[in-house]
């Protein structure tokens, strides 16, 4: 077989391996799709509001729910030594005061 | 079969290091015959080729072929022109590296979308008619002098051109590999092939393939036999 | 047509040919580029499925969590407390929860306790979550002792362990009866950790926040739509470290690339010279270059982005997972939906792929128009 043949034979083989990943992809989310794992349910019925990705300290386990002190333990931005802390930012709604929500707005 | 007239040709044009290496030349290349410019280095031999051979333009004057004016083509017409009618024989034989001699030699062909198998079936006749067909699969860095200038005509001649030009051929090679080469121009001018060469080696210049004999200096045609 | 694939057919074996002149150092410069393509393909993919994975199953948390502060601290729901917010139109249920971490000596873990809300089980007994089971070798039925904060040791009953398919919400999770997390953590009776408001209409969440705010100036309300922003930046965070850490390597490879693909050595010249003296035009020059470009990087773009896919999807990312997940010593082990965004795909198509094409074309254009017959006067 010709050379110039071969390597369109191996592109199209690749291609199809590119295209073969959306179907998978399509196929695997139909799965999901009806809740097969359980999560959405599991979080609905335990009101859980966190993934549980980052439990190295009491205080990454949940960064929604964090005490407004207690992640950035003396300023609001600054770095300890989990990596999670170097990594994620505050929630929003953290860097701001509780009288600052109290005067009318909510948490941004 | 090609026509030079009133033809100059100037390098580094309008600069101070202007050259002109043709200075009006006047000459008719017939079909089917051998040319051989004959001249010192420097006296336009190479330059006049490349005009003929629709490598390059004039700068001035009128280059005919069949009675057609080609000096002012575009340049695609031109390597179309070259492609189909003339053949080349560098000095150098300018192969490209690392490919096998057969694929060396059906790459003028590549342009013209010919079917592979056509192609190599010429390019293997020419290889037997050369006596290299035990060397078509090598390298051609791995081929010697004279086989490579053999390859290089296989190459020249792959499109089945009208007019063969050769630069010097036998300037790397030594008498007995040069008169090989003699020996080939002779069967190849005995299939009526026109051919144009360029040479000072008197083993060319005073061989009897050579029905023409053009002697040249400083841009100019001194001598015509 | 036919003559111009036939055409192009011979381009692509003369380009071939030429590439494999310098089989090793092109290999090489293959095998760096879909290393690079697969890394880049990796991290977007990843971070693109584990953000649409967070808005997926967080879309089903409550809507509104409220926290009760006092000097700016975190602090439990006194009793009565949740009865002042019944009266806000448009809440449809209010859930005290009741939660807190346990910090575990023997695994050196923490893990969460938490009192569901239905569905609780009975007293002195537990579930647990899937890590959980696994760092601590529990199955159903297994009795396990967790010494409180007050120093008292409290066993426990394995009453079931939770799905592991739902691990990724669920690693380290410990539910159990109200009295027995009152119990083991001695938690003041009627107080809870904080309230879950559950508001029918999502246009008014908003509106019910700035009626807590204002009801209970001594509560924080945090809406769902904020953590769903924070999990989004997170991951772009993680994501951007990622890249940003990957951007040397990316520079590196930029100038290897570059130096290969625009360098054009005194013999590809003089090639490029034969190739129009023996009767190649400008554009076929251009064409077995465009070729060259295109066969290297979109082979290299394939290749990476089919690995990563793999890599991401069907081996969970094992590489550096890590990076982009946390640093714990409960893992979740989980499996990502794939989530592929079009536009990302063609961002990264975009980067990887044109600018060494391009990087091949430009020194070309250069060479190829020069004259054919400077092969001879050289």
């Amino acid at each position: 077989m010709r050379p110039a043949d071969r390597a369109l034979i191996f592109l199209t083989l690749a291609g199809a391996g590119f295209a073969t990943c959306f179907l998978d992809a399509t196929r695997l989310r139909a799965a999901a799709a009806n809740d097969a794992n359980g999560m959405a349910t599991l979080v609905a019925r335990l009101h859980l509001t966190d993934l549980a990705l980052f439990t190295e300290a009491r205080y990454t386990r949940h960064p929604s729910q964090a005490d407004l002190h207690s992640p950035f333990q003396d300023h609001p931005q600054a770095l300890e030594h989990f990596p999670t802390g170097s990594l994620i930012a505050p929630p929003a709604g953290l860097t701001r005061t509780t009288s600052e929500v109290g005067a009318g707005e909510t948490a941004k | 079969m090609i026509e030079l007239s009133a033809i100059r040709k100037a390098f580094n044009q309008g600069r101070e290091n202007e050259f002109w290496a043709l200075d009006g030349i006047d000459l008719h290349i017939e079909a089917q015959k051998v040319t051989a410019l004959r001249g010192p280095s420097g006296s336009g031999k190479t330059t006049l080729l490349t005009l003929v051979g629709c490598l390059a333009r004039p700068t001035e004057g009128r280059v005919r072929l069949a009675g057609e004016d080609i000096s002012g083509l575009p340049e695609r017409f031109l390597t179309e022109i070259r492609r189909r009618r003339f053949g080349f024989v560098f000095q150098q034989f300018n192969l490209i590296k690392g490919l096998s001699a057969l694929d060396n030699i059906i790459l003028p062909a590549y342009p013209t979308g010919q079917p592979r198998k056509q192609l190599l079936e010429r390019a293997e006749e020419l290889l037997a008619r050369l006596k290299l067909g035990h060397r078509r699969a090598a390298k051609v860095e791995w081929l010697s002098g004279g086989e490579q200038q053999r390859v290089a005509i296989c190459r020249a001649l792959i499109n089945d051109p009208e007019l063969l030009i050769a630069d010097e051929p036998t300037a790397n090679l030594d008498s007995h590999l040069a008169r090989e080469f003699m020996a080939i121009l002779e069967a190849l001018a005995g299939d009526g092939r026109s051919i144009l060469l360029s040479s000072h080696d008197p083993l060319v210049t005073g061989s009897e393939v050579v029905d023409r004999l053009v002697e040249m200096r400083d841009g100019r045609i001194v001598d015509d036999r | 047509m036919k003559l111009w694939l036939a055409r192009q057919r011979y381009l692509i074996d003369f380009t071939l040919a030429s590439l494999a002149r310098r089989k090793t150092r092109n290999l090489g410069l293959l095998f760096v580029y879909t290393v690079l393509v697969f890394m880049l393909a990796s991290v977007t993919l990843y971070s693109h499925a584990l953000r649409q994975e967070a808005a997926r199953v967080l879309a089903n948390s409550p809507e509104v969590i409220v926290q009760r502060m006092v000097a700016g601290r975190h602090d439990l729901i006194p009793p009565g407390y949740i009865e002042k917010i019944g009266r806000i139109r448009g809440v449809q249920t209010r859930e005290a929860r009741l939660w807190g971490y346990y910090y575990d000596a023997v695994t050196k873990a923490n893990y969460t306790f938490m009192v569901p809300a239905q569905g609780a089980p009975a007293g002195g007994e537990i579930i647990v979550g899937p890590a959980l089971e696994r760092s601590r070798g529990l199955a159903k039925n297994n009795g396990i002792s967790f010494r409180s904060y007050s120093g008292k040791l409290h066993t426990f009953v394995v009453a079931d362990v939770l799905p592991q398919a739902s691990e990724l919400v669920s690693a380290d999770l410990v539910l159990m009866s109200d009295e027995s997390f009152r119990a083991f953590f001695d938690y003041p009776a009627g107080h809870y950790t904080d309230i879950a408001l559950s508001v029918a209409n999502p246009l008014e969440v908003r509106n019910v926040a700035l009626k807590l705010a204002a009801a209970l100036p001594d509560a924080r309300p945090i809406l769902r739509e904020e953590v769903l922003r924070t999990y989004a930046s997170i991951f772009d965070w993680r994501e951007g470290i990622v890249l940003a850490l990957l951007s040397a390597a990316i520079l590196a490879f930029g100038i290897l690339a570059w130096d290969k693909a625009s360098g054009l050595s005194a013999e590809e010249k003089r090639e490029i010279g034969i190739l129009k003296a023996i009767g190649w035009e400008t554009g076929d020059v251009i064409s077995m270059k465009f070729w060259e470009g295109l066969l290297v990087s979109l082979t290299a773009f394939l290749l990476g982005f089919v690995a990563a896919y793999a890599h991401v999807f069907h081996f969970a990312a094992s590489l550096f997972g890590p990076v982009l997940k946390g640093w714990a010593v409960l893992y979740p082990r989980f499996q990502l939906t794939p989530q592929i965004d079009g536009l990302q795909v063609a961002t990264l198509f975009f980067f990887t792929v044109v600018p060494y094409a391009a990087a091949v074309l430009v020194p070309i254009w250069k060479a190829a128009i020069t004259d054919p017959d400077s092969v001879m006067r050289g």
